[in-house]
């Protein structure tokens, strides 16, 4: 017992920040990206749906090294497009924070872009219509009825992407690198501690990763529970 | 008022091919499931596409596909009530209503405000289309789409999916609100009730065509082709073969008529309803209800099976084809006191003569 305290105590807890900052900036850019990319594969002929699906779910279903080699391939400061970036904005992606975040963007997507599609496929086309022929452009009806009625499959998506993005290892060790206090997130923290034998240190963290994702899906069941009680009965 | 719709569009397995011209306020279509028209009210509101046509309300052309005009269903001003209402779920009564609207916050607030009035709606602004009644989720509906203020309001089988004692009162609500509009109204049903209590002019479709057109009340009486006569309600039907202009033999039942009445050429079928029968029993032959003095053309009654319900009594005879005969209760007592009838016999002037 007394061991743990004193680890607690000396506990660099950067790996935290980097985490959640990182799931909260990845979450955020899916949100957005995903459900646009949802109402466009959802409005898509069948044969074209087939071949967007196809590209929008492949980081899911790739190993995440695989994403990662090809996110090196195309950020590294030796190719073409890495270069570019770094030369015109000074961007940088390789071995910073910000590959930490297009890492968990990239791996997190598909869940978020497919929830929201599931969820938006299941809705009342006549919904839709009764808009239209109200006069309501096609625009408003997405975002005042769609989206809304979507809700609850919305919300499961952004809670599985968070928790997706907080816990990415394989692309992000690969593009971003684990640099302590910069791009090292508890996910590879857990990974370097195990490695020398620290089962102690791995423990820790791994009861914090546990509580925040508990804490996570907790707090959206009671928001999507008390805001989508209707609806369930419609 | 003035409504013209010619429209072709290629179904799964049959061409919907529409075409007509109404000044009529109040139509209605009908026709069995899966006929098309569903497919003609959503091509006049703009949901679907026809392949050809011309469709004008009003005198304003919402789609010519020669001139290439396809007007959004935005742009139709055509209100559309669907059999579920399609309330947005996520928002409340008063956003529901205002959703179409356009202009300042104030003026919509008055527009929600009187169409609430008007749809005794009060006290319901705030709450989810899931916490209302059936009856007050189609008062909103309506609302929204009155809101709008549209030329014309299509309305798809409002009343197929609730039960006989709502429906009865969504009916007298519905034709209550709808009195003081003054555009057109078109309304889809399965229903031969509904349709004609509601319009005043009845297009019959079958298998993605107009069987026939007209005056509602007309159609019910002389319905003309076999289809309509089925979906008016006409039970039985027998092939007939027309002798000359005023005999015709009813194959199926054996029986030849002589009419007073002038047989139509085209006529191919003979039907009759199912209410219209006249029951006629042995011990009154030559008797005082001058009925029962000839056997010919008559059906023998030989009962196959019966069926008893709430008000009426059917009862199934065995006639070379199944012939169905449908008994009031008040009937089915008198029935009861003598027995069963030993014929059934025909009033001439209810035969329907169909092509």
């Amino acid at each position: 017992m007394e061991e743990i305290m004193q680890i607690l105590k000396d506990l660099d807890w950067s790996p935290l920040f980097i985490s959640l900052k990182t799931g909260v900036v990845a979450t955020f850019i899916s949100f957005f990206l995903g459900i646009f990319a949802a109402r466009k594969v959802v409005k898509a002929t069948p044969g074209k749906k087939a071949v967007i699906d196809g590209i929008l779910t492949l980081p899911m279903v790739l190993p995440p090294t695989v994403a990662g080699f090809f996110l090196l391939l195309l950020f590294s400061r030796r190719r073409p497009l890495g270069e570019f970036l770094f030369e015109q904005f000074d961007f940088k992606v390789v071995q910073t924070w910000l590959g930490c975040v297009i890492a968990a963007t990239v791996i997190a997507f598909p869940l978020m872009y497919r929830n929201a599609r599931a969820a938006m496929e299941q809705i009342d086309m006549n919904l839709v219509y009764a808009g239209r022929t109200l006069g309501m452009s096609d625009t408003k009806i997405f975002w005042t009825v769609i989206v809304p009625t979507a809700g609850p499959g919305i919300a499961s998506g952004t809670i599985l992407t968070f928790a997706r993005a907080l816990g990415e290892y394989g692309a992000t060790s690969m593009l971003a690198g684990n640099i302590p206090g910069k791009t090292g997130t508890i996910s590879q923290k857990i990974a370097m501690v195990i490695q020398d034998g620290d089962y102690l240190t791995a423990g820790i963290w791994v009861v914090i990763v546990m509580i925040i994702a508990f804490l996570v899906i907790f707090l959206m069941n009671l928001i999507s529970g008390s805001k989508m009680k209707h609806i369930g009965r419609w | 008022m003035a409504v013209t719709v010619k429209i072709q569009r290629k179904l799964d397995n049959f061409l919907l091919d529409i075409n007509f011209h109404s000044d009529s306020r109040r139509i209605g279509i009908l026709g069995a499931s899966g006929c098309g028209k569903s497919m003609t009210l959503k091509s006049i509101a703009g949901i679907e596409l026809p392949d050809e046509g011309h469709i004008e309300v009003e005198g304003r052309t919402l789609f010519d596909k020669t001139e290439k005009i396809n007007l959004k269903p935005q742009m139709r001003n055509v209100g559309y009530l669907f059999q579920n209402y399609a309330l947005f779920p996520t928002m409340t009564v008063e956003k529901n209503i205002a959703a179409g609207l356009k202009g300042t916050k104030q003026e919509k607030e008055a527009r929600v405000r009187e169409m609430s009035d008007k749809f005794r709606l009060q006290g319901l602004e705030k709450r989810l289309p899931g916490q209302l009644s059936g009856g007050q989720q189609q008062r909103v509906a309506l609302a929204r789409i009155m809101a709008y203020e549209p030329d014309m309001i299509l309305l798809d089988e409002p009343f197929s999916a609730l039960d006989m004692y709502l429906k009865d009162q969504l009916q007298r609500e519905l034709a209550e609100m709808l009195s003081d509009y003054e555009g057109t109204v078109i309304m889809v049903s399965h229903n031969r009730d509904e349709v004609y209590r509601f319009s005043e002019e009845l297009l019959v479709i079958d298998q993605g065509k107009i069987a026939v057109s007209g005056k509602t009340k007309e159609i019910f009486q002389n319905p003309v082709s076999k289809e309509a006569a089925h979906l008016t309600g006409c039970k039985n039907f027998s092939k007939a073969r027309r002798i000359d202009s005023h005999t015709i033999e009813a194959e199926d039942w054996g029986i030849t008529f002589t009419t007073e009445r002038g047989i139509p050429d085209y006529t191919e079928y003979i039907g009759y309803r199912a209410h219209d029968f006249i029951p006629v029993w042995n011990a009154e032959q030559g008797g005082a209800d001058g009925a029962g003095s000839d056997r010919n053309g008559m059906l023998r009654f030989e009962l196959e099976s019966s069926a008893e319900l709430p008000f009426e009594k059917n009862y199934y005879i065995n006639a070379g084809k199944t012939v169905c005969w449908f008994v009031q209760r008040e009937k089915v007592r008198e029935l009861e006191e003598r027995g069963m009838p030993d014929y059934l016999a025909f009033d001439e002037e209810k035969l329907l003569f169909l092509k």
